[in-house]
């Protein structure tokens, strides 16, 4: 069950934001400036329901998350929410793979310690005897030209989705 | 029974190895083919595929019955051509290495160039996931020179002829590389996947079989001169693949391929 990150997780100075989750609600998280790498050469994989609940996560998932394993099983993979990601991007996600389609896209996840990473992930349904029984998502390093373009991008989304929940807490 | 049993041993089905064996395990598949047959009490022709397009049309054409596949193909012989993979091999691991001449000033991924000349085999796996890993660098199939090669020792010697920039190897090809080549090239980086790998897998003329083919392999190192065949093959042994197992690793390639 997800819960609002607590300050002594993060390491060093940090802001506060309420983003507003799908289907779950409010949530507290805590941010830092600083970027963790991409391990180079791995690739970073996660399963979930139908529902977006983590049932598997490889062991780079679980280094980079900076979660425990344990507290990332039986999750929702929203844990993993930024709050400079728009919500467009997830929603543009969940249209896709809810639709049987394969979805592309650079994202910015936030860490269990306040920190982010960016990625690449691919994310496909899952279809087992003909049903969609959850997803996999696989991420992979993404180019610093990539990144430039998606901050670029995201801001601008940000700026127009003007949510009331996004922002730091005033 | 008698008469089922005398018309399997008449039926002559066919076992086939991924073309990316390494040379040096060549005989150890042509063992293997007489110790299954010895064990499983069925007839098996063991057909060695050159190429990865002549196996895929054989493939087509329904000829083949058990595949050590690579996992690029895996999706189609079980999606498509209703194959069920049993077994995966312990002790080998499908990575690839990204190398460069020892004297590039290429010194990470993120430095080479679009348009860079690009060595590899024909190995699918291992020429996805390079692929992937140059991604950083923002190179993509549409802003690279792709050299095919017929081997790994072709992929370095392009690399030392100064032909190409960058090359793929699979790491088990790299290590096996000598000393001599290696020092004139520099390894920029190794996948670390290791949810992708080859697969044996049974078709569906076999399918009556799947149990002891998959028990057979389980319990191949205890059985009379199994270890040797294993040693043969580079294998410590076989672990037990079910089906989601199988079905995880396409969705992984899936996700892989998909551009």
């Amino acid at each position: 069950m997800l819960r609002d990150m607590q300050s002594t997780a993060v390491v060093g100075d940090f802001r506060e934001y309420h983003i507003n989750l799908y289907g779950f609600g409010a949530r507290k998280v805590l941010v830092t400036d600083e970027e963790v790498p991409y391990p180079d050469g791995k690739l970073i994989v996660s399963r979930t329901d139908t529902r977006g609940i983590i049932t598997h996560c490889n062991q780079s998932f679980v280094e980079m998350s900076g979660h425990t394993r344990e507290a990332l099983i039986g999750t929702e993979h929203s844990i993993l929410r930024h709050p400079d990601m728009p919500g467009v991007a997830f929603k543009s996600l969940w249209d896709d793979v809810e639709a049987g389609k394969i979805w592309h896209g650079y994202v910015k996840n936030l860490r269990g310690d306040g920190k982010f990473y960016w990625v690449y992930a691919t994310v496909i349904p899952n279809v087992r005897d003909g049903k969609v029984v959850g997803y996999t998502s696989v991420r992979r390093k993404p180019s610093r030209t990539k990144i430039r373009e998606s901050i670029a991008l995201y801001k601008q989304l940000k700026a127009q989705e003007g949510s009331q929940w996004d922002g730091p807490e005033v | 029974m008698g008469w089922a049993g005398g018309m399997n041993m008449e039926t002559i089905y066919q076992l086939t190895v991924s073309p990316d064996f390494t040379p040096e395990h060549i005989s150890g598949w042509y063992i293997y083919n007489t110790w299954l047959q010895r064990n499983l009490g069925l007839h098996f022709h063991l057909e060695m595929y050159d190429s990865f397009d002549a196996q895929r049309e054989a493939i087509r054409q329904d000829k083949v019955d058990l595949i050590y596949a690579n996992p690029y193909d895996a999706s189609m012989l079980v999606r498509e051509k209703g194959f069920r993979a049993v077994v995966r091999p312990i002790g080998v691991a499908d990575e690839c290495v990204i190398v460069v001449p020892a004297d590039s000033p290429v010194q990470k991924v993120e430095d080479l160039q679009p348009n860079a000349r690009v060595a590899s085999t024909d190995d699918p796996d291992i020429h996805l996931v390079g692929m992937i890993m140059l991604e950083p660098a923002d190179l993509n199939a549409d802003n690279v020179q792709s050299i095919t090669v017929d081997g790994y020792v072709l992929v370095a010697k392009a690399l030392l002829k100064g032909s190409a920039d960058v090359g793929f190897f699979l790491k088990d090809a790299w290590d096996g590389l000598s000393n001599t080549v290696r020092k004139q090239l520099r390894p920029l980086v190794t996948s670390q996947i290791s949810d992708i790998q080859h697969v044996l897998l049974v078709g569906p003329r076999l399918m009556d079989s799947v149990e002891d083919i998959q028990g057979l392999m389980l319990r191949m190192p205890q059985i009379e001169k199994g270890a040797g065949v294993l040693e043969a093959l580079g294998f410590e042994g076989w672990a037990e693949v079910d089906h989601e197992d199988t079905e995880f690793m396409i969705d992984l390639m899936d996700t892989l391929k998909a551009r």
